[in-house]
């Protein structure tokens, strides 16, 4: 099996097919009169089993989108996908029915949110949320599943678990409700999480539990994760491999190594450049920049769609749209001047 | 008690601002009457100063006050009690009337450009309005000057008559900047003015503050949660927790060489961009305590990692452990009388 994301499957090497694999995928929203935006377009990556794949951008960029399409939670009537093929060991869910796709939200893929009090139901405790979704999967009694409700919420630590379980999401503390959150979707052992900014509405202090309990849970439970998020720091931290997107496209993917040592694209090493680091206070330089705004999905530029904002860019940029070309090594970038470019990752003086 | 306990005191014509015992309790009302049953204790004591041309820096969690400092010391909130000392008067005490005087000087960047700018309003208004409350030129010369405000903050004099739904969070927050400095303040309280920004846009627009700062000699008290904007940005900086100063020091001192445990955990939480220098993280139990009902003694030290039995007794005052550097804890920065002082009785 190659280590290449964003490439299609090929079927001679292929062993297994990949845990879960996105494949050109592309979501379009309804957002006037016969008009749609592409707000996913095109988007291919592999996850495999036990790894962390972060996919890191700004607002605008699909990244929750894309996630939203895997699960197939898209708002009705005006998001739906439009292309592409999202295949779990395999299977494509794109084309399950409703009914097929409950079986698998939660039971193989489940997904935490970021704001934990709009994702839990306020009327109902936090036990009975968690047993609910253990007996649509399990066979298992009322009583049973409670009892499943409880050991999670231990295990995903939270104190006193026999009295937390009756409690409601408004009794608890964000980052409580976060760990319940979690104790719900890994309540039957799915084999991916998707984490959609998961500890951006935390405290950092809080934010440092989480991401060590999501640390902790993966290596004792080995399911795969997908951390959707615009924290470079975050990614740093937790991330195994990296897809950076931009007004939903890949721009660049590799290893956590790769794009935080030697990142390819200059969207990405603008990123990196623009965020304030810790421990430079005796090097006072301003921050670099990049500059304009992200483009509106309407009004994209020809061509590359960074190409507005980059400093490297010439007039084949306007040309065409570059292709996600994907390298010996496994990594991929978009961006038509790779080869001769040098980019950086600090803005050092 | 000595001057020494007095976090950062600078000679009093330095100050721009001395903020001295500063305390804002909310009242939690309740039974038949609606009598008052407890007080939030929102900022409990809190003393410190901020030099003419300064940017200090305001961090800690949510519920740590931090806001509530900001709102407090503008007057948008009337204190409980202690003084806000203003280029020399306090305004603390001052009533509406006699505090209009000061409003022109001292203005607030909010954190949210969605909801700080009036959706009905274009922009021409947003920003004549500030000029008109502060019979700030003439109406004919007031185009002039917002125009040239506009361009200040790096966008065009075109945008006057559109908007805010037809401007990205970063152009709100700019044109949030441009109605702040439109009445010419010399103190500015940003309060998270990037933190809903996108990363690529919150260089942008930390960038633009430092300009500004410099190019109008602006004194800022900037609250923040990102503490790697907060170096950045900040000369020095205030770690609030649960209402009250755990340390001050220069920027620099704070982050290469913090004393409070609180901020040394903070510090370690953040996670770092840097690959190659992973850190030992300190992984701090436990949530923020409710601060209705905070610990007795230190409010950290329950979920302090060097806590002791004393710290449920003693409420640590601000000690200075080097020059400027002031830091409440009875583990790691002595206290002058041991035991005997509580912070509430000092002069």
């Amino acid at each position: 099996m190659s280590d290449a994301i964003g490439t299609m499957p090929n079927p001679a090497n292929a062993i297994e097919p990949p845990l879960l694999e996105v494949e050109d995928l592309q979501t379009s929203f309804i957002v006037g009169e016969g008009q749609d935006v592409r707000a996913v377009d095109g988007v291919s990556f592999v996850v495999k089993a036990g790894e962390t794949l972060a996919i890191v951008g700004e607002s605008g960029s699909g990244k929750s989108v894309t996630s939203l399409s895997i699960m197939r939670l898209l708002p009705k009537k005006i998001g739906r996908i439009s292309r592409g093929r999202v295949r779990l060991r395999g299977e494509d869910l794109v084309t399950l029915s409703e009914q097929e796709m409950r079986a698998v939200r939660g039971n193989d893929i489940g997904m935490i949110f970021q704001e934990p009090m709009t994702s839990l139901n306020p009327v109902h405790t936090i036990g009975t949320q968690i047993a609910e979704v253990v007996i649509q999967h399990e066979k298992l009694g009322k009583k049973q599943a409670h009892q499943r409700a409880i050991e999670m919420l231990e295990l995903v630590g939270i104190p006193e678990p026999v009295r937390r379980a009756n409690q409601y999401p408004h009794e608890m503390s964000g980052g409580m409700r976060q760990r319940a959150m979690i104790a719900m979707a890994l309540s039957c052992e799915p084999s991916v999480l998707i984490a959609d900014e998961p500890t951006t509405a935390l405290d950092v202090t809080i934010q440092a539990q989480i991401l060590d309990l999501m640390r902790n849970l993966q290596a004792k439970m080995g399911m795969a994760i997908v951390f959707i998020t615009h924290d470079l720091g975050v990614v740093a931290e937790m991330a195994d491999r990296v897809v950076v997107m931009y007004a939903g496209q890949v721009v660049e993917t590799g290893t956590v190594a790769e794009i935080f040592t030697k990142p390819l694209m200059p969207y990405t090493s603008g990123l990196m450049q623009s965020i304030p680091r810790m421990g430079q206070s005796d090097v006072k330089s301003r921050l670099q920049t990049i500059p304009g705004y992200v483009p509106l999905l309407t009004k994209l530029p020809g061509g590359c769609r960074f190409r507005t904002r980059c400093a490297f860019a010439e007039e084949r940029c306007a040309k065409a749209e570059p292709p996600l070309e994907v390298l010996d090594s496994g990594r991929s970038v978009r961006c038509v001047r790779w080869r001769e470019l040098d980019l950086k990752t600090k803005a050092t003086a | 008690m000595t001057e020494t306990s007095f976090p950062s005191r600078p000679a009093p014509n330095d100050a721009l601002l001395d903020v001295r015992h500063l305390k804002k309790y909310f009242p939690i009302r309740g039974g038949v009457l609606s009598r008052v049953v407890t007080n939030v204790k929102a900022v409990d004591d809190v003393s410190f100063s901020i030099r003419r041309g300064e940017v200090v820096g305001l961090v800690g969690e949510s519920g740590s006050g931090k806001t509530t400092v900001g709102r407090t010391i503008l007057r948008l909130g009337e204190p409980t009690s202690g003084s806000i000392d203003f280029d020399g008067a306090d305004i603390g005490k001052l009533s509406k009337s006699a505090m209009r005087r000061y409003r022109k000087r001292m203005q607030i960047v909010f954190q949210d450009p969605y909801a700080s700018l009036n959706p009905r309003e274009k922009i021409r208004t947003v920003l004549g309005h500030a000029l008109a409350v502060h019979n700030i030129g003439t109406s004919a010369d007031r185009e002039d000057r917002i125009v040239a405000m506009l361009e200040q903050v790096g966008l065009s004099g075109d945008y006057l008559d559109r908007f805010p739904h037809e401007f990205s969070g970063g152009q709100r927050q700019r044109i949030g900047i441009a109605r702040a400095l439109a009445v010419e303040p010399d103190f500015i309280v940003a309060d998270e003015p990037v933190s809903a920004l996108d990363v690529s846009i919150q260089a942008q627009v930390v960038n633009l503050l430092e300009d500004l700062k410099d190019k109008f000699s602006l004194t800022m008290l900037f609250i923040a949660h990102d503490l790697a904007v907060v170096e950045h940005i900040c000369d020095r900086v205030i770690v609030m927790y649960l209402g009250r100063i755990m340390e001050i020091a220069p920027t620099r001192t704070l982050y290469r060489n913090p004393n409070h445990p609180y901020t040394k955990a903070l510090l370690s939480a953040v996670p770092s961009p840097d690959i190659t220098a992973r850190k030992d993280r300190i992984i701090l139990k436990g949530d923020i305590p409710s601060p209705i009902n905070p610990p007795s003694g230190c409010v950290f030290r329950t979920r302090c990692p060097i806590a002791i039995a004393d710290c449920a007794k003693i409420v640590p005052v601000p000690v200075e452990v080097s020059p400027g550097h002031f830091s409440a804890c009875i583990r790691t920065a002595p206290q002058p009388a041991y035991g005997q002082i509580a912070a509430q009785e000092m002069p």
